[in-house]
């Protein structure tokens, strides 16, 4: 007896199946159209002077001997941009009280960290502006700096802002149920303070932009490396007063952003100026010394924690404090403020109990600013939440998958509301960890580990489960103010010669929305994958939506491709029905072709449908109009947020000599609810991973006492590199959302969200047998050595 | 009618000849001499597969073949490499030396953005006709020049793997 087939071995049944990216090829043989690779006619190059100082009063600025330079077009300060930039602020309403300083492309008169871009120079080429910019002469008074979070929270100290009252940006408190009790009548308290470094997303391409502003046609059109287009098409038109209709921006190929690219930086607003000013195409490049100094970091938490249990393990409560120092101001247009309020609302996420407390100070400091990157948020409350799991394990003698199995909320608890607020739709922890167990072959690992400190090798094991957010719906951004889509739209076609083409509001930056769109189009319509044609990223093209960030593409953007598709084929058998003189119910479409529905017999192929429409309409019935191109729009409704979950769980060994950690190996269970494709969900989820031990034990943004980035270039700050690095098993439990007809919900930050609280609670175990333990991220081989007292 | 004026020329305007042979086709062109190889072969020869990742020899993502070897484009000055046999992505990738690697990434999904991969190809050919079957300690160890922010590399090195297996098997190339 054969196999029962299942829904994939149905033709064109592509949702669920392993294929390769269509658009990998181009990649593979070095035919990418990065921004950094375009050339307009015309185009001049921009280069910044940026500010050695951390804080200081612009007293002068000389620009003469620049301007004389042979080859230069523009000096530009901030006054010149002012006068044609509407400055911005990076507040949402939502989050009360908040405040930041109002921001312009270039500053007038005080520059706030060291990096911040002071004169912009256009030229001929890159080198003859760089050449221009050891010309200026900028007279600078030095004021107070704030770089250390305790220094910016003393009454009386020095202000990033002065004749503000602090350098508080936001506070925000959550108290559920009833904490004081809680810890007053607990068995155990366990409490730890963990802190969590600067880092930064370290694209391979840095950011890059060209602005082309056609003054003749008062047009500008923008070719952006950025996830989301549109919501720059808004930002350029209202900060420069051009109407929208006649913005476009592009964002072709993409060097990765994860998070980093989607937000408002001065020298990219600046060069949309200088565009306007010169009305010539204008290009900038970051180098990547100027991407360490200027991208947006990430982190950068001090969180106090307790947990209460009684005296059979059940958590009963959480009280955490989280301080968090962002930039010189909140970040545009999503803010500085949402990493910290994520790390307060998934603290405690996974699990059953009810009292909660928490508060949140996000304090302004002389540094880049900070702003989402991959995992926002998640990865710090994870770590907390975790190590305190694991430290409750240790108190009270249970392993760190019993207490988990213990306390999670179980699988047939559904829906539940956490003590935050977030509302869970359906959730496996149970089951998670449950595979996880047999997946790492858990009591395999523990029996070696016992044996190799017999003869002095100290390996540990760590676990974590997370709750990640995805699929965000007007929640996140919108009820802020914010012009920030979580609709989107796609326009699918049926082409004269029977193909298909999808323009979808997602973008692409890798981790394969075009190829999962076509996908879910194929699969919908009855047609093979190669003829269907995806395409993303043209504000004048592809309509209106939130392009992809959050973890939003598959759910919400594979949502909109599905439904569009359907309508499209209602469309395409309608006129299949006229012709053949057929009820469309009785009507289906496989692999290009008009079939009977009950018996598959092949009736005409969709590319006959497609040629009289468009050809030979004259043949239809009077009256028919045929549409073969049809628009659809799709917002998420019913929860908030999708919620997707999981555990990971790595083996390491700690050299207690050194201080050096080697990873072994990683493993994850995952939820992400419908799997589109299962190669591309297990690669998001490796890179994800990999950027979480990259935070977990190398990554840093490590600052001088003056404000300087110290480590600020890739000789010194260190990203994961192939020796370092473990294999990665990975295995799936599948939770479809009932929420949209695919079920897909998010899976790119899941890997990084709790990769390195992993790692934490894995050191952690190793050191056990020291009585020493890490408290601090990235775990470097001082902090292990300084735990064990050996330095 | 005014004569050229000499003295608005300073040294940046200078510029040298350089010749190569580029991907199997000589070339000559004006560079000036502080212009790096990877710059010259972007912005001259619009080869535009080698990528500048970080400028100082960290990250990998310039690597072209400079006489048969893989250099890293961004350390080199063009004039550095005058006479040179050099190949880039797009020349390795019309010849089909890498074919077998390209099909293999592409299948096993060994890339994202994509802005890493042509130095990574390059590496792994590099490391392949050295080596025939390296381990997967081998392999880590080679491409740990080159960066990836997003892949992870386990799948850039099970591609490499499969095609080392590949082409012992099937005999040598």
């Amino acid at each position: 007896m054969t196999a029962p087939l299942t829904s994939l071995d149905r033709p064109n049944s592509y949702i669920g199946r392993s294929l390769p990216r269509p658009n990998a090829k181009r990649l593979l043989a070095g035919r990418g159209r990065y921004v950094s690779d375009l050339r307009l006619p015309r185009m001049l190059y921009a280069a910044f002077l940026r500010s050695p100082h951390a804080h200081a009063k612009i007293v002068s600025i000389r620009t003469d001997e620049a301007r004389a330079l042979e080859g230069v077009h523009l000096v530009a300060t901030g006054a010149d941009l002012a006068k044609i930039c509407t400055p911005w602020t990076g507040t949402l309403d939502h989050f009360k009280g908040m405040t930041s300083a109002p921001q312009l492309p270039l500053p007038l008169d005080r520059v706030v960290w060291a990096g911040q871009a002071v004169v912009a120079v256009v030229a001929e080429n890159r080198a003859t502006a760089e050449d221009a910019l050891e010309l200026i002469e900028v007279d600078y008074e030095d004021l107070p700096i704030v770089v250390d979070i305790d220094v910016a929270r003393e009454a009386g100290g020095p202000l990033v802002n002065p004749g503000t009252a602090s350098n508080i940006c936001f506070r925000s408190q959550i108290d559920s149920g009833k904490v004081d009790d809680a810890f007053a009548h607990a068995a155990h308290v366990v409490e730890e303070e963990i802190t969590f470094g600067r880092h930064t997303a370290v694209t391979l391409e840095p950011r890059a932009i060209v602005a082309d502003y056609d003054p003749a046609a008062g047009m500008l059109t923008v070719h952006h490396g950025t996830q989301t287009p549109y919501q720059f098409q808004d930002l350029y038109s209202r900060h420069y007063g051009i109407p929208e209709a006649r913005v476009r921006v592009i964002a072709t190929d993409i060097g990765g952003s994860f998070g980093m690219k989607l937000h408002v930086y001065h020298e990219d607003m600046a060069v949309v100026g200088l565009s306007i000013l010169l009305g010539r195409p204008v290009k900038y490049v970051a180098d990547r010394i100027e991407s360490f100094v200027s991208d947006i970091h990430a982190r950068d938490h001090r969180v106090r924690a307790r947990m209460a249990l009684d005296a059979k393990g059940e958590i009963l409560a959480m009280d955490v404090l989280d301080l968090t120092a962002i930039g010189a101001f909140s970040t545009y247009p999503r803010t500085s403020v949402v990493e910290g309020n994520q790390v307060i609302r998934l603290i405690g996420a996974p699990y059953r109990f009810r009292n909660y407390r928490a508060t949140l100070e996000v304090i302004f400091q002389n540094k880049v600013q900070t702003s989402q990157y991959r995992a926002v948020g998640h990865p710090i409350a994870c770590a907390v939440t975790e190590r305190m799991v694991d430290m409750a394990a240790v108190k009270l003698g249970l392993d760190p998958f019993a207490i988990r199995a213990q306390n999670v909320i179980p699988d047939d608890a559904y829906p539940q509301t956490s003590p935050t607020g977030y509302r869970f739709e359906a959730l496996s922890h149970q089951a998670c960890l449950k595979r996880l167990h047999e997946l790492m072959n858990y009591e395999g690992l523990r029996a070696e580990q016992a044996e190799l400190r017999k003869r002095g090798i100290y390996r540990g094991i760590g676990i974590a489960t997370f709750v990640e957010i995805t699929n965000p719906s007007p929640a996140f951004y919108g009820v802020g103010g914010a012009r920030i889509s979580s609709q989107d739209g796609a326009i699918v076609s049926l082409t004269p010669s029977g193909e298909v083409r999808c323009l979808i509001s997602v973008t692409e930056q890798g981790q394969g929305t075009e190829a999962i769109i076509s996908q879910i189009v194929a699969d919908q319509l009855g047609l093979a994958q190669e003829h269907v044609k995806v395409i993303t990223g043209d504000t004048e093209v592809t309509p209106h939506g939130g392009a992809t960030w959050a973890c939003r593409g598959a759910g919400i953007g594979g949502e909109t491709a599905l439904q569009a598709a359907r309508a499209l084929k209602r469309n395409i058998l309608e006129i299949a029905a006229l012709i053949l003189q057929e009820q469309p119910s009785a009507l289906d479409i496989v692999d290009g072709d008009v079939v009977d529905a009950g018996t598959r017999n092949q009736r005409m192929p969709i590319a006959e449908i497609a040629r009289i429409a468009y050809f030979r309409s004259d043949t239809l019935p009077p009256g028919t109009q045929a549409q073969l191109t049809v628009s659809h729009h799709f917002a998420p409704q019913g929860y908030p947020f999708a919620f997707t979950n999981g555990v990971q769980g790595c083996s390491l060994e700690v050299d207690v000599d050194t201080g050096l950690i080697k990873l072994l190996k990683h493993f994850i269970v995952e939820d992400c609810g419908r799997v589109i494709n299962p190669m591309l969900v297990d690669e998001q989820l490796r890179g994800g991973i990999v950027q979480g031990l990259g935070a977990a034990l190398l990554e840093e943004c490590r600052y001088s006492e003056t404000g300087q980035l110290v480590n600020g270039s890739l000789a010194d700050y260190l990203v994961p590199m192939p020796m370092e690095m473990p294999d990665i098993v990975i295995a799936h439990v599948e939770t479809p959302t009932a929420d949209t007809e695919l079920g897909a919900k998010g899976v790119g930050e899941a890997g990084t969200a709790a990769a390195s609280a992993c790692v934490l609670n894995a050191v952690n175990d190793a050191l056990a047998p020291f009585g020493a333990a890490v408290n601090s991220i990235p775990i470097t081989p001082t902090k292990v050595l300084k735990a064990l007292k050996r330095f | 009618m005014r004569g050229f004026d000499e003295t608005l020329l300073d040294e940046a305007d200078e510029t040298v000849r350089v010749r190569f042979v580029v991907n199997g086709r000589k070339v000559a062109c004006e560079v000036a001499p502080r212009e790096t190889l990877v710059d010259c072969l972007r912005d001259k020869l619009e080869l535009t597969g080698t990528h500048a990742g970080c400028e100082m020899g960290a990250c990998g993502a310039c690597l072209v073949q400079v006489d048969g070897r893989a250099v890293h484009s961004c350390l080199m000055f063009a004039v550095q490499a005058d006479g040179a046999r050099i190949d880039t992505i797009e020349g390795l990738t019309d010849s089909g030396a890498i074919a077998d690697l390209q099909a293999e990434f592409h299948r096993r999904n060994a890339l994202q953005c994509g802005f890493c991969t042509p130095s990574m190809l390059i590496n792994a050919y590099e490391l392949l006709s050295q080596v025939a079957q390296p381990s997967r300690e081998q392999i880590r160890d080679a491409l740990s020049g080159n960066y990836c922010r997003c892949t992870g590399y386990e799948a850039i090195v099970d591609a490499i793997d499969a095609v080392a297996k590949a082409r012992s098997a099937g005999g040598a190339r």
